[in-house]
């Protein structure tokens, strides 16, 4: 499998904007190119290695070949340490994939992130998405500093800055500005629940082109929540992937529940995995079916598998669901 | 104090009927003394303002004041200290991924705003706080304006 991942000297030689410019795009990446054709994306999650072995990423990655529009590099998730998002992304886009940089507000004050985000754009990195970030507590650093220097809507409001106005937030001029495409997550599904449309609003008026959602396990509450934004007019000026998982038994979803804050499980959901022969397959088939009720949504543009210990079987999932259509998206392999 | 910043957000329509008659009377009598005695004062009021919002609010002294856009609740007793709006990782219950026992604060602001008048406030984006102005007083920053 390693060896099998050709390397595009292109990329390698000229890292920087990955294609060639569209106008009406602001960025060279080939993520922004899909959503803005009308394409359905699927994208994902790589949870970057505790190890310091490039190939390890290369690996990660190559599970997710023919399937998957972009790939999120995971910054720190659950506060838990790893190989940063900026390496992660800067590898996979010199071959070619078309990764999303994740920038967490927890480790870093506003000097470090601007300066990432310029270092990520020279990379030619070309997706971007703003988060608030797990606290400290929950990871495996309990006694870190905090820092949350920016919170989401201020990193995007950054980015934005750096990109049209060509500048810092010190209003030092760049030479030449990160051309990112910016997005941001929202979670619907936890209080104040009412407010969250207007979370998502205003995620959009401080610029976000494009909204991944935390876990979706309860479509009725999905379906309203995007019929509201459908109502503001807000599908029209975002792309909306709504976040889809796998969950491997009854017994983990019991876990995720109650110890990962910010994830929300039905009851149905369990009971389903419970009653299961083989609650892993069941755990499949719920993603499944949910990525091809996600599709059927109005206004929704994609679809965002999150498999964390599970990326094996993306692949297929995402093939059974059949919400690539007759598509098959870019994969190193395809190349050569 | 928790219980009165409870209190504050469960009240925010009385709150900001009350800051709406008082700051004007507040902020003119602040840049009277300061024409009268310049900066001699700030140590004092910074004092008094400290002590005022520390007891209705928690205020944390961030200098960056948005009370009466955030459902008078003080966004700085968030322990992410988030600005613009809750984080994906409140409770159930409507309380604090951080501090399971504390209310978030976001849930109270955005109570709060409901409550109140210029309840549209609250989509108002906020940039991150400047942190050179943290322990002073926002009351002497606004009578400067």
């Amino acid at each position: 499998m390693k060896e099998s991942i050709k390397i595009n000297p292109e990329f390698i030689y000229h890292p920087g904007n990955p294609l060639p410019e569209i106008e009406g795009h602001v960025s060279c990446g080939r993520f922004e190119r899909i959503l803005k054709g009308g394409d359905f994306a699927v994208t994902t999650e790589l949870a970057p290695p505790d190890s310091a072995d490039r190939t390890e990423v290369f690996h990660r990655a190559a599970m997710f070949n023919d399937v998957v529009d972009a790939i999120n590099a995971t910054d720190g998730s659950g506060a838990n340490c790893h190989m940063s998002s900026v390496v992660v992304c800067a590898l996979l886009s010199h071959i070619g994939y078309s990764p999303i940089l994740q920038i967490s507000c927890r480790d870093k004050n506003r000097i470090a992130i601007q300066g990432d985000i310029l270092g990520a754009a020279a990379l030619g990195i070309s997706n971007v998405l703003a988060l608030t970030g797990d606290d400290v507590s929950s990871g495996d650093h309990p006694e870190a500093k905090r820092v949350f220097d920016l919170d989401s809507i201020s990193l995007l409001t950054t980015i934005i800055k750096m990109r049209e106005e060509s500048s810092l937030l010190s209003g030092r001029k760049l030479k030449e500005p990160p051309r990112m495409f910016a997005g941001s997550t929202i979670n619907p599904f936890v209080p104040p629940i009412k407010s969250r449309v207007l979370q998502l609003e205003k995620k959009i008026d401080a610029g976000a082109e494009f909204i991944q959602t935390q876990y979706c396990f309860d479509m009725p509450m999905l379906v309203d929540f995007m019929a509201k934004a459908v109502d503001k007019g807000l599908t029209e000026r975002a792309f909306i992937l709504p976040g889809v998982g796998t969950l491997a038994s009854a017994k983990m979803a019991k876990w995720l529940r109650k110890n990962v804050p910010g994830v929300y499980i039905p009851d149905s959901i369990i009971k389903r995995l419970e009653c299961a022969n083989d609650q892993k397959k069941e755990g499949q088939k719920i993603c499944t079916e949910l990525m091809q009720k996600v599709k059927e949504i109005d206004g929704v543009s994609g679809v965002h598998v999150m498999a964390y210990g599970q990326e094996k079987y993306v692949a297929q999932m995402v093939k059974d669901s059949g919400v690539l259509g007759d598509r098959k998206p870019w994969a190193p392999m395809n190349r050569y | 104090m928790y219980k009165a910043r409870l209190f504050a957000s469960k009240h925010a329509r009385g709150y900001e009927i009350t800051y709406n008659f008082l700051s004007p009377i507040i902020i003119k009598t602040l840049k009277a003394i300061q024409v009268i005695s310049k900066s001699r004062l700030d140590v004092p009021i910074t004092w008094l303002e400290k002590q005022i919002k520390g007891f209705l609010f928690d205020c944390q002294m961030c200098g960056n004041c948005i009370l009466s856009s955030t459902g008078m609740t003080c966004p700085m007793n968030c322990p992410k200290t988030l600005r613009n709006g809750p984080c994906g990782g409140v409770l159930n219950n409507g309380n604090c991924e951080v501090n399971p026992e504390m209310q978030c604060v976001w849930v109270n602001a955005w109570r709060g705003s409901r409550k109140m008048k210029n309840s549209i406030e609250i989509q108002q984006i906020q940039f991150a706080v400047n942190h050179e102005k943290r322990g002073s007083s926002a009351w002497i920053s606004l009578a400067k304006e």
